[in-house]
């Protein structure tokens, strides 16, 4: 193709554009004063960033077709390699375990305070990654195991004082439960149905929550939820938070020695056989049924944990945090990292949530990016950022 | 039992029944064709309402008189809606169909597609609610009938009834509508014959995307207000209608959006308004556990 050829595409593109964007991004109308405001500053933005999007989106399609027509030789990607390299990454993997036992001493309490966050999407990610990445099942009401494992402990911690160590596996075990029931009926239908299915499964949670105010104290949410204690010493606030710090580092590693078991074992194995051909999964002997709903169960305990620590992390808990775009954003970590990749996950989620915290200036523009992250990953990367590296064997000639 | 208010009900259930109808075509069309849940086009919906809303103000500030402002405005709610399918389909669907990628990619696609219009309206325009003009004038034949059906809902059921019977002329009788039925029962198959079935598949979002226009106009333009997250629910809801009627087949999805419209509407008038959505969600999921295929469904017997 022709310079002035791929030109005159952009061109046609950005007019195409401009077009279609014109009433929502130039126009705005304040309905109360009668007032019209155009914005035609905004056509020419869109024109311009359209024109050069739309050379850049061509190039990478091309790009990916003829990545995809060359024969699949061993060209790891520079992350893989590095993962697979024992001498680079094992000091990197100690590096990083350094660097995360002097964080909260380093740091400020409100950078401490935000890596827990993200810590608690990193173990939200792990747990959808067992269920997207490893089993394959679409689960857009990932949240709402969240809110269980949340609600659990601030209720039992209301009505019953009970502590946080209790309530950790209690919360775990209820979201555990709670995903079977669902899973039960559920996880027999096609994997499209499942991702609406689990969909209103959230939402469903959710507006009970927001609505049964005997229950769960509606919209205006649980307040005062202790942090946890240490052995009966009082901790100040920064003591707390440094203490909860170490809190979830520690589930995130156990999190992650779990999952890695799991990925090599028997039914790892099967949740992966079982996402790439079900009828031939079936004709082995793997009882699908079965296989699934452990799969969502122990995501669905992941998510209680979780929500464990998020209760106890921001004291307060409301509906409005159980959103389903809260479960949009997890998928997104998981997608974006690369799904079934445990590092991938990792990344994605200490990317997707730190990023937009520090750079402050495009917080609005969070969810919109988020969009088209994942737009963007299916279409380009659909393997993530850092792919997943499957335990091949090569038969060999001899 | 009080008759006006059942009556009431009745025609109320109509009116949301219509609306989840015309939204719905979209999303059993374009399953029907490519086996993909097009997520983003409760958003579409979305759009066509801010086009419709955005075009009438303007207009109407201009001094357009009030006939001209409906007509104009529809139209380009109807144009845009189309083309931001169009497009949809081109940047989020089109490139995972072409490199055969898993369902489960389209649909992460297809929930990013979402997201991405709604925040694109959100920060374009606006995240509080506007007041939207009511377009449907009141007519005076209908006034003492008005109290139980107002003239905006006969209105809102007039126009579904004329969209139906024109989808359903375009896809018995027009060779593009053959093209779509072919290409919905066999995508090689009909290429092989001379099909362009990039075209057909196209054509669908296109017409799936203008029946939602219509839908979000005539809501917007009942109900009196729209902002940018109007079209999930109403999206999510248009769903629950067409996997109840079987997705895929048409008159299923009408049928299945006139049971939701109505039990929808006894269920919040005679029982209670706090979980009308809950309501909504939970006949989603006894539909796909009971019969998955819907009604009006074939039954689906995987080959191997």
């Amino acid at each position: 193709m022709t310079a002035t050829g791929e030109i005159k595409k952009s061109v046609l593109v950005s007019l195409w554009f401009m077009f279609l964007t014109f009433p929502i991004m130039v126009i705005r109308v304040n309905t109360v004063q009668d007032v019209v405001e155009w914005r035609w500053l905004n056509m020419a933005y869109i024109g311009i960033g359209t024109f050069f999007i739309s050379m850049l989106w061509r190039y990478m399609i091309r790009r990916k077709e003829r990545e995809g027509k060359k024969e699949k030789t061993d060209n790891l990607s520079f992350a893989q390699k590095i993962i697979l390299d024992k001498k680079i990454f094992i000091p990197l993997v100690a590096l990083t375990g350094l660097f995360i036992i002097v964080f909260p001493h380093m740091f400020s309490m409100y950078q401490t305070n935000i890596m827990i966050s993200a810590l608690i999407y990193v173990m939200l990610g792990l747990g959808l990654n067992i269920v997207i990445g490893l089993a394959g099942l679409l689960d857009l009401g990932y949240v709402a195991f969240f809110a269980v494992g949340a609600y659990s402990y601030a209720l039992l911690n209301l009505h019953y004082g009970l502590v946080f160590w209790l309530a950790l596996p209690l919360g775990g075990f209820l979201a555990l439960i709670f995903g079977v029931i669902l899973g039960y009926p559920v996880l027999r239908l096609r994997g499209d149905y499942l991702a609406i299915v689990t969909l209103g499964f959230g939402e469903i949670i959710r507006l009970v929550l927001e609505n049964w105010n005997e229950f769960s104290f509606g919209p205006s949410g649980i307040p005062n939820i202790p942090k946890p204690p240490l052995f009966g010493v009082d901790l100040s606030l920064s003591g707390s938070i440094i203490y909860l710090y170490y809190i979830i580092v520690g589930l995130v590693i156990f999190t992650i020695f779990v999952i890695n078991r799991l990925e090599n074992s028997r039914i790892g194995r099967a949740w992966i056989a079982l996402k790439d051909d079900e009828i031939a999964c079936q004709a082995m002997g793997i009882d699908k049924a079965r296989t699934k709903l452990r799969a969502f169960g122990l995501g669905a305990m992941w998510a209680g944990m979780a929500g464990v620590i998020f209760a106890a992390k921001t004291t307060f808990i409301n509906p409005a945090s159980f959103t389903i775009w809260e479960s949009v954003i997890i998928l997104c970590t998981v997608v974006l990292g690369g799904m079934g990749s445990i590092t991938g996950v990792i990344s994605g989620a200490l990317l997707l949530i730190l990023l937009p915290e520090y750079l402050r200036a495009f917080s609005e523009f969070r969810m919109i990016i988020f969009g088209a992250v994942l737009v963007l990953m299916m279409v380009f990367r659909p393997g993530g950022i850092i792919n997943n590296v499957r335990k091949t064997y090569k038969f060999q000639k001899t | 039992m009080d008759f006006d208010y059942f009556s009431y009900l009745f025609f109320g259930g109509l009116t949301r029944g219509s609306i989840y109808a015309l939204i719905a075509l979209g999303y059993t069309m374009v399953y029907g064709i490519i086996q993909l849940i097009n997520f983003a086009h409760g958003e579409i919906y979305m759009i066509g309402a801010f086009t419709g809303l955005i075009i009438a103000s303007v207009l109407t500030m201009m001094g357009l008189p009030s006939l001209a402002v409906i007509i104009i405005a529809a139209a380009a709610a109807i144009i845009y809606a189309s083309a931001y399918g169009f497009t949809i389909e081109k940047i989020a669907y089109k490139p995972l169909r072409d490199a055969n990628a898993p369902r489960l990619s389209a649909l992460i696609s297809a929930i990013g597609m979402s997201l991405f219009l709604q925040n694109y309206v959100l920060l374009a325009q606006t995240s509080d609610f506007l007041p939207f003009p009511s377009l449907i004038p009141d007519f005076e034949f209908w006034e003492p009938y008005s109290h139980i059906w107002t003239s905006a809902e006969l209105v809102i059921f007039i126009t579904t009834v004329i969209v139906m019977i024109l989808l359903t002329f375009l896809i018995k009788f027009t060779k593009i509508g053959k093209a779509m039925r072919a290409t919905s029962q066999d995508k090689t198959m009909a290429s092989l014959l001379g099909i362009n079935v990039n075209r057909v598949i196209t054509f669908t979002f296109v017409v799936g995307s203008a029946t939602a226009a219509i839908g979000g106009i005539l809501i917007a333009s009942h109900i009196g207000q729209i902002n940018f997250y109007m079209g999930f629910i109403a999206g999510i809801k248009a769903f629950v209608a067409a996997v109840l009627g079987g997705i895929g087949s048409i008159p299923g999805a009408v049928i299945g959006a006139l049971i939701l419209g109505w039990t929808e509407s006894f269920f919040t008038g005679y029982i209670s308004s706090d979980y009308e959505d809950v309501f909504a969600f939970l006949f989603l999921v006894g539909i796909l556990i009971l019969r998955p295929s819907g009604i009006l469904g074939k039954s689906e017997t995987q080959k191997v």
